[in-house]
């Protein structure tokens, strides 16, 4: 009989060495897919993508500009996941952040000094995002309702409110976009730092990266969520307010989430459209998750799906494919490292041979 | 008023019935205690293996019209029927053998999904090199759109009931068997105990694992037949890549609202379908902005929904208890 027990913690390094060799694998396996259904050869198929992600150093900014802000938003929602509350609002977060950044940039662009006009947009970004994390949270914490499906829900409710507000600050009327917000005045653009328009936002995340490290692993914000998340009843037992945990906490994802919206449009865009967030809300979700909410490893992770985002994107071009092939592979790794995680965390006994042993014990 | 009301209620069936598939599938899924957000993803494929199996039917052929109609439902039946229950199997594989977070699993087979149909659906258009991004499958549909031939000289009584095909007919079937199948019989109340309590149901002798496989693939084929009759009825079997858009949230959006009940879930999506095109109807003059405005009406239904059965704490009105958890025997 097969028989599965839990392992003890395996070493962090092993375990990262498994992920990582299963990974290669998986890269093997899309690249025999890849050979199959379209009938190129995988290795040049990889060779475009690495150009395609390293060809030149606009390239390289670009995809670690991309890298940043999927790492923001994956950094927004991993304290909710240490606290085992499934946030899946990202995508709407984001969407609330850089709606109230770029309400702030077309309503107060010309009224306010930059600076001025920049600590207002940061404020109100968070304050949106917070929010928009807060009601679900609030909810969680009172009634016990289900957040996921909450969270998921507040996602369309931000897309719709954007695609109204979309329209109201059409410009130029009738063509159904905002176009680019202050491209005379540049009023609300975050500033170039370094002579590198790239720059500023891959320096900011990765300063809140450490922050984030150092907030859950060494505050006492940090302890008292994970130990609402592994036991709320035991958190209630050692005097934690449970609810007050729940709702801060998703408080500071949302912000963060809103704090990346701000990024998106003041930084990168410079423009709201509903699909600004891209995705990233849910593709942040698995960066996390693959990463075990460790928010060094989160780096790794994000980086590895930007790059089959921009990968797939090179393809797309170079071989006339369509830019949803990227999607695919990035589904094939996912399914094989999710996959891996069970023998991560189980072992598998053959019980003939654990009868065998013990025989072999009582002889002895 | 009353030519309004049939003008828009066949509307707003033909825009339910995709939602009501994928709502009745993820209430058989989530039943057995898998919470799959795969659903979306698992319709686009639906979809697209419908789309490629008329596809190559069709082109096998001199001519569009010597069409055998058997095998032209047939073909795509089976291949939509196929590619969903290979994804539900791919998600119950990780989430049930492997025990993976299902929440992950499910957004990848999202991606996924939703990857493979604009892949297949995008390559298909490059073969047939039409100028529009688009396939068009007309003989197919032409079937799967039939009618009864005398439902047309019926009047309004026709336009309501029956002018529909016949996938919106098993849409509705498919939903009062889950029904009854859920309410009424020992393999109902078996897999409610699985997603309710599966240690207790594991106690009684319930194998587990069957019933989470065999719920959830089924639910994905339902669910996969609502992508199917999307691209066949309603869009007149044109695919488009990104055409069935965020339908597949919205299903589960339906979930939440029927407070899991397949029997509910009939007049439901026909109403979500009515919300969903509502915004076409009312008339707002030159303001543009304000139907974006209505078209949030079926997530805040939802969100109203939700909250209202958690504070009101009615036991029956609860999803079910172990939702989302994976199970494991020797967890304590």
């Amino acid at each position: 009989m097969i028989h599965v027990v839990k392992r003890k913690d395996m070493p962090l390094v092993q375990a990262l060495a498994i992920r990582f060799g299963i990974i290669v694998f998986a890269l093997v396996v899309c690249g025999v897919i890849t050979a199959l259904a379209t009938g190129l050869n995988p290795i040049a198929v990889y060779g475009t993508m690495i150009q395609g992600s390293f060809g030149s150093p606009r390239k390289v900014w670009i995809l670690l500009q991309q890298v940043a802000l999927l790492l923001c938003v994956s950094l927004a929602l991993t304290p909710a996941f240490r606290m085992k509350f499934w946030n899946l609002g990202g995508e709407g977060q984001v969407l609330a952040g850089g709606f109230a950044a770029a309400a702030c940039m077309i309503c107060l662009g010309d009224k306010l000094p930059n600076a001025a006009l920049l600590a207002v947009m940061f404020v109100a970004s968070i304050a949106a995002g917070a929010l928009w994390a807060a009601i679900p949270a609030f909810f969680k914490a009172k009634f016990n309702t289900n957040e996921t499906l909450f969270t998921l829900m507040m996602n369309y409710v931000a897309i719709q409110i954007v695609a109204y507000f979309v329209i109201v600050w059409e410009n130029p009327k009738g063509s159904g976009t905002i176009g680019i917000i202050n491209q005379k005045s540049e009023a609300g653009w975050l500033p170039v730092v370094g002579g590198n328009k790239y720059m500023l936002i891959v320096i900011l995340v990765a300063l809140l990266t450490i922050a984030m490290y150092v907030y859950l692993n060494y505050s006492k914000h940090g302890y008292e969520l994970a130990v609402v998340g592994e036991s709320p009843s035991t958190a209630r037992y050692v005097g934690i307010k449970v609810d007050r945990v729940i709702v801060r906490t998703l408080i500071l994802s949302g912000a963060i989430c809103g704090f990346a919206g701000m990024l998106l449009v003041a930084g990168s865009a410079h423009t709201l459209t509903t699909s600004i967030a891209a995705g990233r809300g849910f593709t942040a979700v698995m960066v996390a998750w693959l990463a075990k909410f460790n928010p060094a490893v989160m780096v790794g992770s994000s980086f590895l799906l930007e790059f089959m985002g921009s990968g797939a994107g090179e393809i797309a071009t170079t071989y006339g494919l369509n830019q949803s092939f990227g999607d695919i592979l990035a589904g094939i790794i996912l399914f094989f490292i999710i996959g891996t995680e069970f023998f991560i965390t189980y072992r598998i006994v053959f019980s003939k041979k654990q009868k065998a042993s013990e025989k072999e014990q009582g002889n002895v | 008023m009353f030519e309004f009301l049939v003008s828009f209620i066949p509307r707003a069936v033909v825009q339910g019935i995709p939602l009501l598939f994928g709502c009745t599938g993820e209430i058989v899924t989530e039943k057995s205690g898998n919470l799959n957000l795969g659903i979306p993803g698992v319709m686009y494929v639906g979809g697209i293996c419908g789309v490629i199996g008329s596809f190559f039917y069709e082109n096998s052929l001199s001519d569009p019209s010597l069409m055998n109609p058997a095998l032209g439902i047939l073909i795509p039946l089976v291949c939509c029927i196929l590619g969903s229950l290979l994804m539900g199997l791919i998600y119950c594989f990780l989430t049930v053998t492997l025990r993976a977070n299902q929440n992950v699993t499910g957004l990848a087979m999202t991606t996924f999904g939703v990857g493979l149909g604009n892949f297949f659906g995008g390559s298909l258009i490059k073969l047939v090199g039409s100028e529009i991004p688009s396939i068009s499958l007309t003989a197919t549909s032409n079937l799967f759109r039939a009618t009864l031939p005398f439902a047309e000289s019926l009047g309004w009584f026709g336009q309501i009931f029956l002018s529909y095909g016949f996938l919106a007919y098993v849409a509705i079937i498919i939903a009062v068997g889950a029904s009854l199948l859920l309410n009424r019989t020992r393999v109902g109340l078996q897999l409610r105990a699985v997603g309710e309590n599966p240690a207790t149901a594991d106690a009684a002798g319930i194998n587990i694992t069957r019933y989470k496989y065999v719920a959830t693939c089924a639910g994905c084929i339902i669910a996969g037949l609502g992508g199917l009759y999307f691209v066949m009825d309603y869009a007149n079997g044109i695919w488009a890549n990104d055409a069935f858009g965020d339908r597949g949230w919205l299903a589960i959006a339906l979930v939440i609202f029927t407070v899991w009940r397949p029997g509910v879930s009939i007049p439901a999506s026909i109403l979500f379908g009515g919300l969903y095109i509502l915004h076409l109807f009312i008339p707002t003059g030159t303001d543009l902005a304000v139907k974006e405005l209505y078209k949030m009406l079926p997530y805040v239904v939802t969100i109203v929904v939700l909250v209202i059965t958690s504070t009101r704490n009615k036991r029956e009105n609860q999803p079910p208890e172990s939702l989302g958890l994976p199970y494991f025997r020797e967890n304590r």
